[in-house]
């Protein structure tokens, strides 16, 4: 089962590879990892998509806890979290394409940001699900690169990490 | 102003270090120059896992974190084992490195490895100061993280160029960490919970590891332990708590344990873990305990609990804090029946043979430990030696200490040597093997040269006892790279050529009188035991 594991920590040189390596060395598989500053800029957020059980997922809330640079550990319950993730996709389109493109876009939700005479780039903004359906529908184009940031989430509501 | 390696001096005084343990090289030597102007006393050892090692021996005796030194590179790389080692054990320490200079870091200069990196896994935290004026909070972080909550290493790598960096010093009286509160009292639902289910349990078994001693709770587990009459198991690391006389003791569990000791892990119903992480070699299978026995866990860190056991009451918080609170809420209670029947599994000695030529080394070491003061300190070793001195040490007020979650060999004789210069007043004995001596024989010049009157057991059994006896029976003793007798020295002339006094006795009779020699004797002391190759670990 997939879980998103929200972390507050200290903004400090070395924190990210304390992080990823309690991952590797207690046998944790991450799906996704993203880190960035937060309004305070001495504390920064990771957000961790893990697989696991929940006993693997109540070892790994504890092990995070116990980083000396940890100031807080959250698992986001799947129902009460928004999540994104920014992709962006090269993808192969001769000019009789483009139109067939686009339109596949606008109901997608994605964005075209730039083109080329073979090829455009598109970038959306989405659910893992979402970019996975997104995905399906440009692969016959021919994917030329993916990028993806992995996923950030948030609760829902009024709630915050903090409370 | 003053240089940073004065101000780490300063720090170190701050803190009441009187006696570090280290190595020189080039890179730490601003900090060298600087110690010369302390009354600290420096111990310098042969090798940099042994300052560790010894640093921890230190701090198992004071309570309190102990600092070892190395330089850059190599010196850092060798100090790594120690680490780990106390890591494992969850002894504090504090590690200072000295680092190349911070321009040059990751250029692969000279004696340059990342050693922070390295360390990662194994420290409770690690910092590499690249701000000079970061020096006085960050050792005054150091200091306290690594003796606070679970106690553990806390490695500092000072570049070469911050050494020598001039800076204001003033070192802090408190420390600020939002990230970092160790949890020391325990809830007191949880902690009515505990007195309840002890309460209406039948058979019910204490389990006491290391975190007890780290928490200076002895004294009040034993009378929890008295006033509930709950018979008490202790892993390896919990050796030492309980006078192994005491009625209530069973022993020590798990796969190198003892019969009684098991036996009640097996019968129990209720087992009160504290202190104690359920390491494999303790508890071998607890999945099987788990199903039939309630189990009820205490420990510092949030994360053991349910780590490697299903727990129905977890309990977190200072193992000293907890028992002062579970003693004061829970009644006095009787229970000569479920003793009785443990107490028949104790007294039920088993018989041994000497085998002609040699010395049984269960046997002279319950004659060993009678002989001694009560307040000996024992260092094991690893291997058979160490099991050997767990079964059958007789402890009383003194303290034991071993690698017990590492299992690093080379490990009695530096820990022994700390442990001596922390409390000078205590016989301080190491028994280690053959194999292991031959991992830190060349800390006999520290003994000599810093004059650490530290007594020295060799059991002999020209094997590595205990992969011999795992060849044996589970790679149809297919003996294998555990032969060393064609390599042994002769010991006895070895601690001689050191100016050591030492014996070799090949009968308990001879044993007997070495014994004698060894309580008697006022410096260092070495006795080769000549054991048989084939000697049992149990």
């Amino acid at each position: 089962m997939k879980h998103t594991i929200s972390i507050l920590v200290e903004n400090h040189a070395g924190v990210l590879s304390r992080i990823s390596g309690l991952f590797s060395r207690r046998g944790f598989n991450i799906d996704s990892l993203a880190v960035g500053e937060t309004d305070d800029p001495e504390i920064s957020r990771v957000t961790i998509v893990a697989d696991g059980d929940e006993h693997t997922v109540e070892q790994l809330e504890k092990q995070l806890n116990k980083l000396i640079d940890t100031l807080k550990v959250k698992a986001l319950a799947p129902d009460e979290l928004l999540s994104r993730e920014l992709q962006l996709i090269k993808i192969n389109a001769q000019p009789k394409q483009r139109n067939e493109i686009l339109t596949i876009c606008e109901i997608m939700g994605a964005k075209i940001i730039d083109i080329s005479q073979t090829t455009m780039t598109i970038e959306i903004s989405d659910t893992t699900m979402h970019l996975a359906r997104f995905e399906e529908l440009i692969r016959p184009y021919g994917i030329k690169e993916i990028v993806r940031t992995g996923v950030i989430a948030i609760q829902k509501g009024a709630e915050t990490i903090r409370k | 102003m003053i240089k940073a390696a004065e101000a780490m001096v300063k720090c170190l005084e701050n803190e009441g270090i009187r006696v570090v343990f280290g190595y020189p090289g080039a890179a730490i030597c601003p900090f060298y120059d600087a110690l010369t102007h302390s009354d600290i006393r420096h111990i310098l050892v042969r090798r940099e896992d042994n300052a560790g090692h010894a640093a921890s021996g230190y701090a198992r005796m004071t309570g309190k974190p102990a600092v070892c030194i190395a330089t850059s590179g190599p010196g850092a790389m060798n100090l790594m084992t120690a680490i780990a080692t106390a890591y494992a054990d969850s002894i504090p320490l504090v590690c200072i490195t000295g680092q190349v200079s911070t321009d040059q870091i990751g250029c692969d200069v000279f004696q340059e490895v990342d050693t922070t990196g390295t360390a990662e896994p194994f420290v409770k935290y690690s910092y590499l100061i690249k701000d000079a004026a970061q020096l006085p909070k960050i050792f005054k972080e150091a200091f306290y993280i690594a003796g606070s909550g679970r106690n553990g290493p806390v490695l500092i790598d000072v570049p070469f160029d911050i050494q020598q960096t001039m800076i204001d010093f003033e070192y802090p009286e408190t420390v600020e960490l939002r990230t970092y509160k160790p949890t020391i009292k325990g809830n007191g639902l949880q902690i009515k919970k505990v007195c309840e289910a002890l309460q209406t349990s039948e058979r019910p078994l204490i389990c006491a590891g290391g975190g007890v001693i780290a928490a200076k709770a002895e004294k009040e587990l034993v009378a929890f332990a008295e006033k509930t009459k709950i018979p008490v198991v202790s892993t390896m690391m919990g050796l030492g708590i309980f006078p192994s006389e005491h009625p209530l003791f069973m022993g020590m569990l798990g796969m190198h344990g003892v019969r009684t000791a098991n036996e009640a892990v097996s019968k129990c119903d209720t087992m009160l873990l504290i202190g104690a992480r359920v390491g494999d070699r303790a508890v071998r299978s607890p999945k099987f305990l788990a199903e039939t026995t309630k189990i009820i866990h205490i420990d510092v860190d949030p994360a053991e609990i349910g780590k490697n056991i299903h727990v129905d009451i977890p309990l977190v918080g200072d193992c000293r804090n907890i028992l002062e609170e579970l003693t004061a809420g829970i009644d006095s209670a009787e229970r000569s029946e479920w003793l009785a029947e443990l107490s028949e599994v104790k007294n039920t000695v088993p018989k041994e043979d000497e085998t002609e030529g040699y010395v049984n080394p269960k046997m002279f070491i319950r004659k060993l430990s009678a002989k001694l003061p009560e307040n000996t300190v024992c260092s094991a070793d690893v291997g058979q030696n160490q099991i050997w001195t767990c079964n059958n040490f007789q402890f009383k007020h003194g303290k034991f200490i071993t690698s017990g979650g590492m299992g690093t060999m080379g490990y009695s004789i530096p820990a022994a040597i700390g442990a001596k210069l922390a409390s000078p007043d205590s016989e301080v004995v190491a028994i280690c093997g053959d194999g292991s001596f031959q991992m830190e024989m060349m800390e006999l010049a520290t003994i000599v040269q810093e004059k650490v009157p530290i007594k020295i057991i060799i059991m002999r059994n020209n094997r590595l006892g205990m992969v011999r006896e795992l060849q044996t029976n589970v790679y149809k003793d297919n003996q294998t790279a555990v032969h060393i007798a064609d390599g042994n020295p002769d010991f006895v002339m070895l601690a001689k050529s050191y100016g050591i006094n030492a014996e070799r006795v090949s009968t308990m009779a001879e044993a007997e009188k070495a014994i004698e020699h060894l309580c008697n004797s006022k410096e260092a002391y070495l006795l080769e035991c000549n054991v048989w190759r084939n000697e049992s670990t149990l």
